[in-house]
């Protein structure tokens, strides 16, 4: 099923645990070292790098582009490590979350109460998800190599609904 | 004495970096394939995109995956060779640099593992040498996912538990974490020695080709009986159901105190990038 973010805004509800889809739409990376500045941003009033209202984030640290191409490899990292972080992105507004593997009981609740959804790719295929990114741009964090924040412009990203809004979860807890 | 200059070793793993992270070996993707038609729905369709990420990799010379780890390198050292103008360690450690950073390779370390600042070029490689007799050098290279050596376990067993409880053991790790490991796996399990050898030979057992016999033939059934058992928990590829959780369990073995019964298991994901090449 192709999903293009912008509708998938006004009607998270659409996606259901176990469903597959390929996204379209803007994306923007953020792992470990990204998380936890964010929350040290907010936590000390300071505008965040990209606004977090409806967002998708994705859990990825690319490799990085050869000259000509658009991104490295750009598979996604383990999610559970950013569960600590989650319900409080969530609060502020981010809609979906993009990584691989299961979360907690914590997350799947804050998911639920936010009408938020968690999508996986499969891990180690970061050759041919880096084919779905049409464009990147560094926006922030350059310090962190490749732990920095890149907008990404995806097309036809294959992904599986893992949680959906309604807390269906293809992990067991 | 046969004298081998520092640039040879440089070169050469300079290269192994790149092919290693481009190419996934053989025995691994026969495996896959093998495997494939046991399966169906969303584990089946999985393995059809990382054995097609496999293929786009190596025609577009890109990394399978974007974690192109820590630098492993276990070196088999001939005794009567001389390096010229440095020594292995900066060899090698050179050759990691210039590899990960010509070929557009993840840096994926960092200096102090509190300050986390990252080193910029993925040194150090941990570089592990054994002295053996001849006049070569075989180097073999294992980059290591962040993901998967974080699902890996070592415990100081108690005694009594016998072979059961290493059984127990190695289950759980992989039930515990697996799933976020990036299945289906390699597993490898290291058994006595002490704390610092048995994780070393559960990483070394990683580097044992997929359908190879263990040596021991009483470990080589003991192999066969986990990996039965890993796949009938239902983690899958990717943690999402299936019978595909592991590819192959490998077991190494040590001597060991007569109180102490260590065990290891180093989990390795499916992208298991391993390569040798001798000088």
């Amino acid at each position: 099923m192709k999903i293009n973010l912008l509708d998938l805004v006004l009607n998270p509800k659409m996606l259901k645990a176990g469903q597959r889809i390929l996204l379209s739409g803007t994306v923007y990376t953020a792992r470990d070292a990204a998380h936890k500045r964010i929350i040290d941003m907010l936590d000390s009033g300071i505008a965040v790098p990209f606004n977090l209202k409806n967002v998708a984030i994705y859990y990825c640290g690319p490799s990085p582009a050869k000259p000509g191409a658009v991104i490295g490899a750009c598979g996604p990292t383990t999610s559970s490590r950013m569960d600590i972080f989650t319900p409080r992105i969530l609060k502020e507004g981010v809609k979906f979350l993009i990584g691989k593997g299961g979360r907690s009981e914590s997350v799947v609740n804050s998911i639920k109460e936010n009408s938020a959804v968690y999508l996986v790719a499969t891990g180690g295929v970061a050759a041919l998800l880096s084919k779905t990114v049409k464009k990147a741009d560094l926006i922030a964090f350059e310090d962190l190599g490749p732990e920095a924040i890149y907008k990404l412009e995806v097309e036809g990203m294959p992904l599986i609904v893992a949680i959906d809004s309604d807390g269906g979860n293809v992990f067991k807890l | 004495m046969r004298k081998i200059k520092s640039e040879i070793i440089i070169n050469a793993v300079e290269n192994l970096c790149a092919e290693t992270n481009f190419k996934l070996p053989a025995d691994v993707l026969k495996s896959l394939e093998q495997n494939i038609v046991l399966e169906k729905n969303t584990a089946k369709d999985i393995l059809k995109e990382i054995i097609e990420n496999v293929d786009i990799a190596r025609k577009e010379q890109i990394p399978l995956c974007q974690d192109t780890g820590t630098a492993n390198f276990f070196i088999k050292l001939g005794r009567d060779t001389e390096i010229e103008n440095g020594d292995i360690y900066a060899a090698v450690n050179k050759g990691v640099s210039l590899g990960y950073t010509n070929s557009y390779l993840r840096k994926s370390v960092v200096f102090d593992p509190l300050e986390r600042k990252n080193t910029k070029d993925n040194t150090p490689a941990n570089i592990y040498i054994d002295l053996v007799s001849g006049d070569k050098i075989e180097i073999t290279f294992l980059p290591k996912g962040g993901g998967s050596e974080n699902a890996s376990a070592l415990k100081m067993l108690t005694l009594s538990v016998g072979w059961d409880g290493i059984k127990e053991f190695v289950l759980s790790a992989v039930n515990d974490k697996g799933r976020n490991a990036c299945p289906p796996l390699v597993v490898g399990v290291g058994i006595g020695g002490d704390f610092a050898s048995v994780g070393f030979m559960s990483k070394k057992a990683l580097l044992r080709e997929i359908g190879s016999e263990n040596k021991n033939a009483f470990y080589g059934g003991k192999e066969i009986e986990l990996l039965n058992d890993i796949n009938k928990l239902n983690i899958g590829p990717m943690g999402m159901g299936g019978r595909t959780t592991a590819l192959a369990v490998f077991i190494e073995e040590k001597p060991v105190h007569i109180a102490s019964f260590p065990v290891a298991v180093n989990i390795q994901c499916h992208s298991c990038r391993r390569k040798t090449i001798i000088i």
